[in-house]
């Protein structure tokens, strides 16, 4: 393979886990906007995402198979019943710490994280399991780089769902009024808008879309696991960081930088593959030391 | 007489431990413009943030339109028609001219109704439609306070909680203000009027409030106040 070959191949496979990222970390960036939290359950709501769509490929294989028809039904019940989850979890862990020190719901994030990843520890017996699919090998040659048919299409549903929240925040007088919440909570209140409920969506839409990726990251890399949300957490924190955090445009930003980042870095010469981890985290503190508010980030952001 | 949009009777509120209002008891009637006067810390914007429900009314009551509305809270109250323009006017900065007058009809369902209603504020305020796709942080301090008159009729007012409409604006621009404000009346919209500036208030007014620490001192229609000697001397800084 070519310098080329190796540097196309490495833009495909950044591509595929900067989606992932994008859109775990749309959900982190949303929902510290209106509530202003660093949900650390969030990676989890991802791993229960991918249980829950495996769950629902399981039931509806026998019908419609495990092809891409099965995949996105079971990626739509994933986002719907997750989703429904966010808006539990937000209800009865987040709401009452509203008014606590900040402090006191960041820790329970961490206890939420905990319930959700301990759960499925129980459930799983913390075996791996296999999330098969009846995707074939296929697809396109560009010279001696090879992109599977999978990889396309996790993409280009990924760019789909991202186009449909922008479209949510741009236009519908709900997103517009989420973004409105996350600037002056009783202003809203006093132009009749429902904060609690807006918080709500908010949780639901974030979920929603931190479940797809579960579901795409079963569908890439084959298997889950009870632990696979901690890793992607911390990383899709890091991507909303990045692109500075509270903005959505900067998530879906620092989601893809992140991915092909970390793509590229597996290429450097005796620091690539195990060290792209330290990589990813190293970028965070330069981050945070060098341009804490990220690329489009507002100056405004509360330090934590 | 016309009939009493708005009804406050004997409302008592609280920050923390320290008791803002001691027993605040007014009215507003349907076309009015009431203004409610006093000094910093008379009470003057608790009256109103109980009035909208961002603050809870330890005791007394509110009744909007003969039904109490005390208890509701505060995203409800708007929508029954209570439009509370904050002062500092709070403008959301971040979306655009255009966007923070759609939420102002965030409750309106009825899109037809939504446009009428911003034909009517482009025409009220050109300096809104010349801007409409801009940051609203862009705007001066006198276009901010246009815009957040002009997000509040994007609602539909039954009754409109203005406070402090003139604060940080150069004296042309106070001017001008007032001069919106008694247009707005004239058009029919009904209004509850914080003020500092008590000769630009009384000169508008129907009807006035004084407010001294949480309690109701002094009431009248806006003559009687303007001629009455301890408001001279308290808040027209003497003779006029």
């Amino acid at each position: 393979m070519s310098l080329t070959d190796i540097l196309i191949q490495q833009l495909v496979n950044g591509l595929v886990l900067g989606s992932f990222y994008a859109l775990v970390a749309l959900g982190y960036t949303m929902i510290f906007g209106v509530i202003k939290l660093l949900n650390f359950a969030h990676g989890d709501i991802y791993m229960v995402g991918a249980f829950v769509g495996f769950g629902a490929l399981s039931l509806v294989s026998g019908t419609i198979g495990a092809g891409w028809m099965g995949i996105f039904v079971a990626m739509f019940v994933a986002m719907i019943a997750v989703g429904f989850l966010g808006v539990v979890i937000e209800q009865v862990a987040y709401r009452p710490m509203l008014s606590a020190p900040r402090l006191s719901i960041l820790i329970t994030a961490l206890a939420v994280s905990l319930v959700l990843q301990n759960a499925a520890l129980a459930l799983t017996d913390g075996q791996v399991t296999a999330f098969r699919t009846d995707l074939g090998f296929g697809g396109v040659s560009l010279g001696a780089v090879f992109v599977n048919y999978t990889q396309i299409v996790l993409v280009a549903s990924a760019i789909v769902l991202m186009i449909g929240l922008e479209l949510f925040v741009s236009r519908t007088m709900y997103g517009k009024a989420m973004r409105a919440v996350s600037l002056d909570k009783d202003m809203c209140r006093l132009m009749g808008i429902n904060v609690q409920r807006v918080i709500a969506v908010t949780f639901f839409a974030g979920s929603a879309l931190a479940a797809a990726a579960g579901v795409m990251a079963g569908v890439q890399y084959g298997r889950i696991w009870y632990f696979m949300g901690f890793l992607i957490g911390l990383k899709a924190f890091t991507a909303a960081v990045i692109g500075g955090i509270g903005s959505i445009t900067g998530a879906m930003l620092g989601g893809l930088i992140l991915g092909l980042l970390e793509a590229f870095a597996t290429q450097i010469p005796h620091i690539g593959g195990e060290w792209k981890d330290v990589f990813t985290f190293g970028v965070l503190i330069l981050v945070l030391v060098f341009k804490p508010t990220g690329l489009l980030g507002k100056s405004e952001v509360e330090r934590m | 007489m016309s009939e009493t949009v708005l009804s406050v009777r004997d409302i008592e509120s609280f920050y923390g431990k320290i008791q803002a209002l001691h027993g605040v008891t007014l009215e507003v009637r349907k076309g009015q413009i009431v203004a409610l006067l006093g000094s910093n810390g008379a009470g003057k914007t608790t009256t109103l943030k109980t009035i909208s429900g961002l603050v809870r009314a330890a005791a007394g009551e509110v009744q909007l339109q003969g039904k109490p509305i005390t208890s509701l809270a505060a995203h409800t109250i708007a929508r029954l028609g209570v439009v509370h323009v904050p002062e500092g006017r709070h403008v959301l900065k971040g979306l655009s001219v255009k966007e923070n007058l759609e939420l102002g009809a965030f409750t309106v369902r009825d899109a037809h109704v939504r446009a009428e209603r911003m034909a009517h504020v482009f025409e009220l305020f050109p300096r809104m439609a010349e801007r409409r796709h801009q940051d609203a942080s862009l705007l001066s301090g006198g276009e901010q306070q246009m815009l957040a008159i002009g997000r509040a009729l994007m609602h539909g007012p039954e009754v409109l909680l203005l406070d402090e409409p003139s604060m940080g604006l150069a004296p042309k621009l106070v001017t001008d203000t007032m001069r919106i404000v008694k247009r707005l009346n004239e058009t029919g919209v009904t209004i509850l009027l914080v003020e500092q500036n008590a000769r630009l208030a009384l000169r508008l007014a129907h009807y006035g409030y004084v407010l001294e620490n949480g309690q109701v001192r002094m009431q009248g229609s806006g003559e009687e106040l303007r001629a009455d000697e301890r408001i001279i001397q308290a808040y027209l800084g003497g003779a006029e």
